[in-house]
């Protein structure tokens, strides 16, 4: 059994619901640090609720999430720690469109972290490069391909030094032919052994880097097993069936 | 070919092409052109070839025509009132090291620092230069008036409304219940009455309420009026812009960790301002003209000082002169904000779409 201190997030029966709409039921689910989950389901099975829970853009009403042994309350202290460890990367980018590349990744190094200007834009410079785009840090986001911004949307989420990332639906809004170089910088991440909680629906990517599957479904999960044996042999009908409509 | 034959093959089939298409269009165009005609031939007429350029009064009555003498005698005056002659360089020097400072700041919607100093230091510098003190004469305020006069309680009025109809902005669509009431009730109040009464209650109302021998400026109560006033107009139209800003925004600052003010400071309200750009632009024009209100309590505006000249007694009858010049400075000031405006638009067009 894993230490209480080796786990990076920690759900114990959470629940969630949108006025009678119950949307999370009762989840469990913990993460160690370094581990790579990818979380799959059909649309509407509350998976981006999930994990939008983890960094409060969503709040729950019953249970306990800890991350990196903070417990999430209303303590506005705690909430600032949490969002200091856990980096976000979202479906449509939501980068800032009136402030340069650079300027979207040192804005909050500079005013959340006090890091001086110059310092920042160093270390922007230097994951601009890892996700290979350092040619366009004076372009505004208006100017680059939905691929490139993703890529930006990610060294974004670097600069804050997560602990965790949480991607939600990375790839979902992106050109077919773009999907590829957002998933190689996620790779790249898995294997530089940062903790990543992933909602999406490429299953090569859940093949090539997680450490477990997470199936979703009408805000339950219903299986948690290791991507070998998830897609080889699911055990529940739901995620047979799914699997089925996923992959061609 | 030269150029001129260029022209003259060219411009029949620009005509033919553009002009006289159809039927319907060709009447429209030959409408338009007996019109415009019309209209050119009377203004040369009346304001050129059969105008009075030298002379009195009496000249001016016997020839008919316009009559520029009125506003050689008057501009001065109209534009200046009653500024003490040997000084007028000031107030002139006053505007335009304003408008400079205006154009020499490129992005006035990013608030920087530096665009706040620029600004304060060139207000000053109005106020310096028409108040006097510090090396100049003392000129007291009820001696300003004119274009001065317009272009402070207009530029003054707009910039300053600026952070407070933010303020109120914010303050409606915050989920404090209390603020929010209180702005919701301040916007619709100021919005619900003339801006002549405001002008009222503050010059004639309101001094009732002070105690005696407390006493301040009647030009300052007219101004604070005016900041007032616009302020509200000013929050409904950056309100609409903050109601545009997607939720995906707000989210991606979250969860980078900032806070809620950094997040409008450096998120939201730099991109609401962007967009409502063409709506302040249309509210600044509305209260450059509509400051001419300040006339009610006795203020010579650039309005009030033309209809001071005209009841001139040795020159009556010439008001026509009088609104047609006054109307042109109006129109070269508001052309000229829309010119700014457009501006900043491309200029945020080229760069960030």
């Amino acid at each position: 059994m894993s230490s209480q201190k080796d786990l990076m997030i920690e759900m114990k029966s959470l629940n969630k619901w949108y006025d009678q709409f119950h949307v999370l039921k009762d989840i469990n689910l913990s993460v160690k640090h370094g581990e790579k989950i990818v979380i799959c389901g059909p649309s509407g099975s509350g998976k981006s609720t999930m994990i939008r829970c983890i960094n409060r853009l969503e709040e729950f009403q019953k249970g306990e999430l800890t991350v990196n042994s903070i417990p999430l309350n209303n303590d506005l202290k705690n909430i600032e720690a949490i969002r200091k460890d856990v980096g976000m990367v979202f479906q449509h980018f939501n980068l800032f469109p009136h402030l340069s590349i650079l300027e979207n990744l040192t804005l909050a190094p500079i005013r959340v972290k006090h890091i001086p200007k110059k310092e920042a834009i160093q270390m922007a410079m230097e994951y601009l490069e890892m996700v290979k785009i350092a040619d366009q840090a004076n372009k505004y986001p208006g100017q680059i391909s939905g691929g490139q911004k993703q890529r930006v949307a990610i060294a974004r989420s670097l600069c804050m030094k997560p602990k965790v990332l949480l991607f939600d639906e990375p790839t979902s809004a992106l050109d077919p032919e773009m999907v590829k170089e957002v998933l190689d910088v996620m790779v790249d991440l898995a294997k530089e052994g940062m903790t990543m909680l992933c909602v999406t629906h490429e299953m090569g990517f859940a093949r090539e880097v997680a450490d477990r599957v997470v199936f979703m479904d009408q805000g339950t999960i219903l299986e948690e097993n290791t991507p070998h044996e998830f897609f080889s042999n699911p055990k529940h009908e739901r995620a047979k069936e799914f699997l089925s409509q996923v992959i061609h | 070919m030269t150029l001129v034959n260029k022209f003259i093959y060219k411009f029949p089939v620009w005509l033919k092409k553009n002009l006289f298409n159809t039927p319907t269009n060709s009447i429209i165009s030959i409408f338009a052109f007996a019109l415009v005609w019309k209209l050119s031939v009377f203004i040369l007429n009346y304001m050129v070839i059969g105008a009075v350029w030298s002379g009195s009064a009496k000249t001016c009555r016997e020839l008919g025509g316009f009559c520029y003498p009125f506003l050689f005698e008057k501009a001065r005056f109209i534009i200046f009132g009653f500024y003490p002659s040997e000084e007028l360089w000031r107030p002139s020097l006053a505007m335009v090291q304003l408008f400079a400072t205006l154009f020499y700041i490129k992005e006035p919607s990013r608030f920087g620092l530096k665009t706040f100093i620029y600004l304060t230091v060139s207000f000053l510098i109005f106020f310096w230069l028409i108040g006097g003190g510090l090396g100049l004469s003392a000129v007291t305020n009820d001696k300003w008036g004119g274009l001065p006069l317009t272009v402070m309680l207009a530029f003054i009025g707009i910039l300053f409304s600026y952070p407070f109809g933010i303020l109120l902005a914010l303050a409606r669509r915050s989920d404090l219940k209390i603020l929010k009431t209180l702005s919701v009730c301040y916007i619709e109040l100021i919005r619900g009455v003339p801006l002549i009464s405001v002008l009222f209650m503050s010059s004639v109302m309101f001094p009732l309420f002070l105690p005696d021998g407390v006493n301040f400026d009647k030009l300052l109560r007219a101004q604070i009026a005016i900041i007032m006033f616009v302020s509200a107009y000013m929050a409904e139209v950056i309100r609409g812009g903050l109601a545009s800003i997607e939720k995906g925004q707000y989210e991606a600052a979250q969860s980078l960790g900032l806070s809620y003010s950094q997040t409008m400071i450096y998120i939201i309200i730099p991109q609401a301002i962007r967009i409502v750009i063409p709506p302040t632009v249309n509210t600044a024009i509305g209260m450059f003209k509509d400051t001419s209100l300040v006339l009610i309590i006795a203020l010579f505006d650039l309005l009030n000082t033309t209809k001071t000249a005209m009841r001139d007694a040795n020159w009556l009858g010439f008001s026509l002169e009088g609104y047609v010049f006054v109307g042109l400075i109006y129109y070269i000031f508001c052309s000229l904000m829309s010119k700014y405006s457009k501006r900043l638009e491309t200029e945020f067009l080229v760069k960030e779409r």
